[in-house]
């Protein structure tokens, strides 16, 4: 079936999610948390998911998770749209995506064994491993999977590392065999030493398994290795959007280069660069600015950017990597002088 | 209050390169119902002005603990046991707590990573911020309400004058840590302790705040120490660097030189364990296993369970910090070999 391997796994169109929210300064109780999301993931690719606290990345993964409904938009897994299922079908569509979390402490339940944790997703999910032995057989499959020992099953996660937990709360996720996973901020909780590992867990198990994810991060440096495919979110917009390689080397929207300026760089100590340093903060969803939403901050905007949003648009040979932005950065631009003289 | 004409003057600026800050063979012990454990072991580093000296290391490898150590604000479960801490001339060990008490402030800034709790709930940011000056300078209310105001104008917290009746809840993250930077850099002292102080905050806010830590540095010429489990920003902000591993230092060094060239082999599978420059889907070098439990340290070096070098004389003999030349110390029995690997 080459059409269906061609379409893309996920395939977001216009994605809106409003909450309404009880008291608000200005009289405005609608925060558009999420504002006409296009998105697509490929089979077996990583999505890498960028952007600062508040910028709606942890209500995306919410929706495509199915725990909040949109407002707007279209929503295609696989050709299907999730939200018109019911009963049974719905049910082994949940299968198809799972999710890990930030907190390995928090999100493991203290009083039940891994193994018991690992089979959770069974109870809800019957028909997968009916009997104790399938199930027990099971769990000792997905412990040495995610790089645990089967005799791990009857443990209780105090007794493990949050490197292990991490690993733990990987191989619950991997229990429906799902399609897609998404990975919220998987390895920011874990030291460095530890980080390693889980990620090249992560992409040893990819290999093996096919599954794509969606990998939500704020370390820029993770991101890059990871993913194949970056969306840069801001005030819940997708500001830009490309491979890896075109939004790291070449990145078009002045946030994403100021993004990428602030992070600290390993490479520093070869010597001092300057770096674009934002002024402010993003600013309150309940009131985003007109025209474009990071006018505010951005060291080029002009009248344009205050009365026109921009569209997306792509440079000539890459007609994938699209970027919203009135004035984007040119290839080579002394961005770092540009931003201190504003 | 007599008082009052001592210290309202600011300390004078300092040299270039004064030794503000010495620790010396630093040890803090906690007691807990399984006995004593060693939490921070034989610490030693100076601080100088107008420098960072960074305090690298994983959770629990005991870098907290020491600038707890520093500032007097261990928990009454931990005690220093041995060694020395002497902050411009004077050893701390030696105070009473009242004495104490005249340091923090004048003399020392603590800057802590979670700025919510940090900070009161209940007084608005104008009090907690001016209390500095009531106790230290014995001004008044009103007055060290308007000193409050231009700290926070000086820390870029946008009109300070409305701002200043606010309370910590009705602020940003960024915002609140400019407000524990204010507070900490109030009676400008010689010596600041900042405890990851921008972990909880987006790369752009830690931005603005690690500009604003530099320019206060550079005006007051104090002396900071930045406790981090962040390579990349000891790279970007620190002139010499502590690697702590299992409460001991077990390198040390001006940054360019240990990041660049590492002699502990913790230190090097830490900087490999950087996903920096590695391609997709190749796999990132990364340190087996996990740190010692505090219970659990090993005779003979801390690190040899996880390390590729380990041999009968790393779990026999714990090596001492040796001079490695060009103001670089290292405690590793087989830093010479780890060069040549």
């Amino acid at each position: 079936m080459p059409d269906v391997a061609e379409a893309p796994l996920l395939d977001i169109r216009g994605l809106t999610k409003n909450f309404h929210v009880a008291s608000a300064k200005n009289g405005n109780n609608v925060l558009c948390a999420l504002d006409k999301i296009d998105l697509h993931v490929n089979r077996g690719e990583t999505l890498g998911l960028v952007g600062e606290s508040g910028c709606g990345k942890s209500t995306l993964a919410r929706t495509l998770l199915m725990l909040e409904r949109p407002d707007e938009g279209s929503f295609a897994f696989d050709g299907i749209d999730p939200f018109t299922l019911k009963g049974k079908a719905l049910l082994a569509w949940r299968r198809r995506v799972q999710m890990v979390f930030q907190d390995p402490f928090a999100s493991l339940n203290s009083r039940m064994t891994a193994g018991e944790i690992i089979s959770e997703p069974w109870l809800t999910h019957r028909d997968l491993y009916p009997t104790a032995a399938a199930r027990t057989a099971r769990v000792r499959e997905l412990l040495m999977l995610v790089g645990l020992r089967a005799s791990d099953a009857g443990k209780s996660p105090q007794e493990f590392s949050g490197g292990q937990r991490q690993r733990i709360g990987i191989a619950r996720a991997l229990a429906l065999g799902p399609d897609i996973i998404v990975l919220d901020e998987p390895v920011s909780a874990l030291d460095l030493s530890v980080q390693a590992q889980v990620l090249n867990l992560l992409n040893d198990l990819q290999q093996r398994l096919g599954v794509a994810y969606i990998f939500i991060s704020h370390d820029l440096s993770v991101v890059r290795h990871v993913a194949d495919r970056v969306a840069v979110m801001y005030l819940g917009r997708i500001i830009e959007t490309g491979t890896a390689e075109q939004v790291f080397e070449r990145p078009r929207h002045p946030y994403t280069a100021a993004l990428m300026s602030a992070s600290p760089r390993l490479d520093a100590v070869e010597g001092r660069r300057e770096r674009i340093v934002l002024r402010g903060e993003m600013p309150s969803p309940l009131d985003p600015p007109s025209g474009c939403r990071f006018r505010t901050r951005c060291w080029k905007a002009t009248e344009l950017c205050a009365t026109t949003a921009p569209l997306p648009s792509s440079p000539a040979g890459e007609p994938d990597h699209l970027a919203e932005c009135h004035h984007p950065m040119e290839l080579g631009e002394d961005s770092g002088r540009l931003a201190r003289a504003s | 209050m007599t008082t009052k004409t001592r210290l309202s003057t600011a300390p004078p600026r300092l040299a270039e390169d004064e030794v503000v800050l010495q620790v010396s063979g630093l040890d803090v012990d906690i007691d807990t119902p399984k006995g004593v454990l060693r939490a921070v072991n034989d610490v030693s580093f100076t601080a100088y002005s107008g420098r960072t000296i960074a305090l690298l290391g994983e959770s629990g490898c005991g870098k907290s603990m020491t600038a707890k150590a520093i500032a007097g604000l261990l928990d009454p479960v931990a005690h220093v046991t041995g060694g020395s801490v002497t902050l411009a001339g004077t050893d701390l060990a030696a105070l009473t707590p009242r004495q104490r008490l005249k340091f923090a402030g004048p003399e020392l800034g603590i800057v802590f990573q979670d700025a919510l709790t940090a900070l009161n709930p209940v007084y608005t940011v104008g009090t907690q911020l001016g209390e500095a000056f009531r106790i230290h300078h014995g001004l008044s209310a009103k007055a060290a309400k308007a000193k409050a105001v231009e700290l926070m104008g000086h820390v870029g917290i946008p009109q300070p004058e409305t701002r200043v009746n606010s309370y910590p809840h009705q602020f940003s993250g960024g915002m609140r840590q400019r407000i524990l930077i204010a507070m900490a850099v109030a009676l400008s002292p010689r010596l600041l302790i900042a405890d990851e102080p921008t972990t909880a905050l987006d790369v752009t806010v830690q931005a603005q705040i690690m500009d604003l830590l530099r320019s206060l540095r550079a005006e007051s010429r104090m002396a900071i120490v930045l406790i981090t489990h962040d390579l990349a920003l000891v790279a970007e902000e620190a002139d010499t660097v502590a690697v702590m591993y299992a409460g001991n230092v077990i390198e040390t060094g001006p940054v360019r030189e240990v990041f660049s060239e590492p002699h502990h082999p913790y230190t090097k599978g830490l900087l490999d364990s950087v996903p920096v420059g590695a391609e997709r889907g190749e796999d990132l070098t990364s340190i087996a296993g996990s740190p010692p439990e505090l219970h659990d340290i090993p005779t003979g070096c801390v690190y040899q369970s996880r390390c590729p070098l380990a041999t009968e004389l790393c779990r026999a003999e714990r090596p001492a910090l040796q001079a490695t030349g060009d103001g670089r110390e290292v405690a590793c029995h087989f830093w010479k070999e780890l060069a040549v690997a």
